[in-house]
């Protein structure tokens, strides 16, 4: 067994450095994440209900905090307690925890107790999202007005012909052609001017595919942080989802007391006042917004109305006509209560002009959020009304 | 070998240390046979740590892929990342050994690795369930691997990533159900029971009964069908690979691949303590018997050993786990200067982990290491308490073997296969002392649904010790 003397230890590995071409770590790593990103999209409306995620209104991305997954074996049940063999002195008795100086790290035997305890952050596209949401809630696309005022024109490709202008040579077709005759005719030439396909465009009109949201939120008293947020979590996704319909999307945010103002986005969800609950206040303002900057012939117009429901009795009547007249307009328009208690919605005050509208075949809905898990229902309600509509 | 508490900023094994470092090799390997080990030829090959960092999570250097991997990779990359842990060397036993070693690591550590390396060469050549195992497996257990990988890619290609890793998460998941005890390579079951020609009496008074006059003798049975298993089979993996109604070739294929590397493991597995720790044993002592190394080469080199092989703990602390590499260490010292070198060559010969602690832990080395046993508390606020027992030697053993029966795994065995393909496995929850984990189990009755493609149901008890049949959610 005596081996010569001249050993040698390789070290190719490390010379030719082949090794960190490719790392089955990493590849195995990068398959995980899908799966996590997969397991994440099946349980995506319980994670971006919950309106954490929505702490940053600008970004394009939200993050989403979820474990490693678990490739799961049989495992004995947990016991309450667990025995172990340890080292070092001490009493029967003596009590020890760990991360204390002196205890211990490492825990013996196969899979860790501590794996599934780390988390990491999975940054997700705003975009894919909604397009998971979408399908995973299986929402219906919304369906711009199609009246003869709210059009606009566009040049269309249509069909082929064999004359037009060099530009507008369809090669994929043109070959297809070639080929096609050929097949027919094998002792041809290649490519005759017979072959050339063009596209041709024609002018057609087109429902607008400009809309405006109007975000309206009771800022009164009542409305406390957990109603905002709800209402804000129920914004942000009919955004996105309006968002996914309209190439452009115009938003207004409105805010009221018993007076109503307009602010940006970024402000509108800070907004604290004091004061009574006047809605008309809201409505008139949205009202001459759109008026003044989205006319009813080139946008879409959507209004969502987010209150705990109370309203000032002696406003009822400014508020119904001022409602009346912007169902008459919008594609859309809906309330969001965010009620003090369970069993009040839709006795509300606000909740009372809103199914009365609703019952006389108006584009108008009500929708009662309690909590995040009721953010879907809304969302899902309100797409599939504005759908049949 | 590995370190898991410490790092140091190492030094890099340069050309010339390289140089240096082969020269050692061939006159350890002498040492070492003069001592009265044998070995098969070593191949030394210098990689760096991330190379290193794979193959200490998939377990060989090419192997199959699986997301799980991924995973353990991470863990193993942070807690490298944060000096929590290096790995010094990996071998692979078989003719010849391959033994990995990091390129980054500086000379005097791996110079301790080389002799280290020796150790696990002489165990694995020598111990007897390694012996076992190797036979079984075949003594190319990298290249075979590797091409068994191959095969998985190819199948990736044909069939599409979803349904290998469909397979993979199956088999991966029932790695340790395996019975070692049976050779890797098994005959089927047979298919018919013999027929009877008679049955046999009942008892002394049937016998007399028969043999009255004009008695008819009662009627044999016929060879029949056997029933699938004939006998409760804890080797799901080739049960599955075997018995799965609608199993296709590939996944077969998947099933034995998996089946066959964890036999491989199963002596590394079982012999931990006593193979790192005559791994530590002979490091020690053939450097300290090294005329040809350099006085600072040797304290390096026996700086690395204390901070590896010592309890996790230090020796003031208070550790809850017991370091292997120091305890096995430990027990050798102790069996060779009692026993002698002779005795000890046999018992690394004939014991695994269970008959080495259980033979040679004793009263005086439990109480010289400061064993102890504990009991793990959830106490106020979530935060676990750990309370002191006694130090009971019994106790001890056993808590030490505790995670190592049965491959770390509960109990489970297939035992029915029903007419239309159902399959029932059934835990031991008598040897295991309490039940399953109910969620993971039905986790795992979906992987295996996805091969066998049948209900497959299992049972156990609940925390009541109640029965408690679980099964794979979806039927279908």
């Amino acid at each position: 067994m005596a081996r010569d003397d001249r050993t040698e230890i390789s070290s190719s590995a490390s010379q030719h450095r082949w090794y960190e071409l490719f790392s089955r770590g990493a590849r195995d790593w990068l398959r995980h994440n899908q799966k996590v990103r997969d397991a994440v999209r099946e349980q995506l409306p319980d994670l971006v209900a919950g309106a954490d995620i929505l702490s940053r209104p600008g970004g394009r991305t939200v993050q989403v905090p979820v474990r490693f997954l678990e490739h799961y074996r049989f495992r004995l049940r947990d016991q309450h307690q667990r025995g172990g063999v340890g080292q070092g002195p001490g009493e029967a008795g003596d009590v020890f925890r760990r991360g204390q100086p002196g205890g211990g790290e490492g825990e013996g035997g196969a899979g860790g107790s501590g794996e599934g305890e780390v988390r990491f952050v999975l940054e997700l596209q705003v975009d894919d999202i909604v397009d998971w949401l979408w399908e995973e809630l299986q929402l219906p696309d919304l369906k711009p007005r199609t009246t003869d005022a709210l059009t606009d024109e566009d040049l269309v490709r249509e069909g082929w012909d064999r004359r037009g202008p060099r530009a507008r040579l369809d090669r994929r077709r043109t070959l297809r052609e070639a080929i096609k005759r050929r097949t027919v005719r094998p002792e041809q030439p290649a490519f005759t001017d017979e072959d050339l396909r063009y596209r041709q465009l024609a002018r057609r009109k087109h429902p607008a595919v400009n809309a405006v949201v109007a975000f309206v939120l009771d800022v009164s008293a009542s409305m406390d942080a957990g109603r905002r947020k709800l209402a804000k979590a129920f914004f942000f996704w009919a955004t996105q989802g309006l968002r996914r319909q309209y190439g452009n999307l115009e938003t207004v945010f409105v805010a009221h007391t018993n007076e109503a103002w307009e602010f940006d986005e970024e402000s509108f969800f800070q907004v604290t006042a004091t004061g009574g609950t006047v809605a008309s206040s809201a409505f008139r303002l949205v009202r001459d917004i759109f008026a003044d900057r989205y006319p009813p012939a080139h946008y879409n117009q959507y209004v969502f109305y987010a209150s705990d429901g109370d309203n000032f009795a002696d406003d009822r009547q400014a508020a119904e006509s001022l409602l009346l007249e912007l169902a008459g307009q919008v594609n859309f328009m809906g309330l969001v209560e965010t009620p003090q208690n369970r069993f009040e919605s839709s006795r509300s005050e606000t909740g009372r002009l809103f199914k009365a509208l609703e019952a006389r075949n108006h584009p108008v809905g009500s929708f009662t959020v309690h909590g995040d898990a009721d953010i879907w229902e809304a969302i899902r309600a309100f797409f599939q009304r504005q759908a049949a509509a | 070998m590995s370190d898991q508490h410490h790092h140091h900023p190492a030094g890099t094994c340069s050309q010339a240390d390289n140089a240096e470092l082969a020269r050692y090799v061939p006159r350890f390997e002498q040492m070492a046979r003069d001592h009265g080990l044998s070995f098969y030829p070593v191949d030394f090959e210098l990689v760096p740590n991330t190379f290193m960092m794979e193959v200490a999570v998939y377990g060989l250097p090419v192997r199959m892929p699986h997301w799980s991997f991924g995973v353990r990779y991470i863990y193993q990359y942070v807690q490298h990342r944060m000096g929590n842990s290096r790995i010094f060397e990996v071998v692979f036993p078989g003719d010849p050994n391959r033994a990995y070693l990091v390129d980054s690591n500086a000379l005097a550590e791996n110079t301790l690795v080389t002799a280290h390396v020796l150790g696990h060469a002489d165990f694995s050549r020598n111990n007897s369930l390694f012996h076992r195992m190797q036979h079984e497996v075949g003594y190319h257990i990298v290249e075979q691997a590797a091409a068994r990988a191959q095969r998985i890619q190819s199948a990736i290609e044909q069939h599409g990533p979803e349904r290998v890793e469909a397979t993979l998460d199956a088999a991966l998941a029932l790695e340790q159900h395996i019975d070692v005890n049976q050779p890797l390579h098994r005959a089927p079951y047979p298919e018919m029971l013999p027929a009877e020609t008679e049955r046999p009496p009942r008892d002394a008074f049937e016998a007399r009964f028969r043999d009255l006059p004009g008695e008819q003798r009662p009627a044999g049975r016929e060879a029949r069908r056997a029933q699938i298993p004939p006998h409760p089979e804890y080797d799901l993996l080739w049960f599955i690979a075997r018995y799965a109604p609608e199993l296709e070739d590939w996944e077969r294929d998947i099933f034995l691949a998996v089946r066959e590397e964890s036999f491989y493991f199963y002596p590394v597995f079982a012999c931990q303590i006593m193979n790192e720790g005559w791994a530590s044993y002979w490091h020690a002592r053939l450097l300290r018997e090294a005329d040809f190394l350099s006085g600072e080469t040797y304290l390096d080199a026996i700086k690395t050993h204390s901070d590896v092989v010592r309890p996790y703990g230090g020796d003031q602390a208070v550790a809850l786990s017991v370091n292997p590499y120091h305890l096995g260490f430990c027990l050798w010292e102790r069996i060779i200067e009692d026993q002698g070198l002779d005795r000890a060559l046999q018992i690394r010969a004939e014991e695994d982990d269970f008959s080495f602690i259980r033979n040679h832990l004793d009263q005086d080395l439990a109480r010289d290491l400061k064993l102890f046993n504990y009991t793990r508390r959830p106490g106020a606020g979530g935060e676990e308490r750990y309370i002191l027992r006694d130090r009971k030697l019994e106790d001890l053993r056993e808590g030490i073997l505790q995670p190592k029966f049965n491959y770390g795994a509960p109990r489970v065995c297939a035992t029915r296969v029903s007419p239309n393909g159902n399959l029932t496995l059934t835990h031991d929850h008598r040897s295991d002392g309490r039940g399953l984990d109910l969620m993971r189990a039905r986790k795992v009755l979906d992987y295996i649904y996805r091969v066998w493609r049948r209900p497959v149901m299992l049972e156990t008890v609940d925390h009541a010790g109640e029965r408690k049949i679980v099964e794979n959610s979806r039927q279908g």
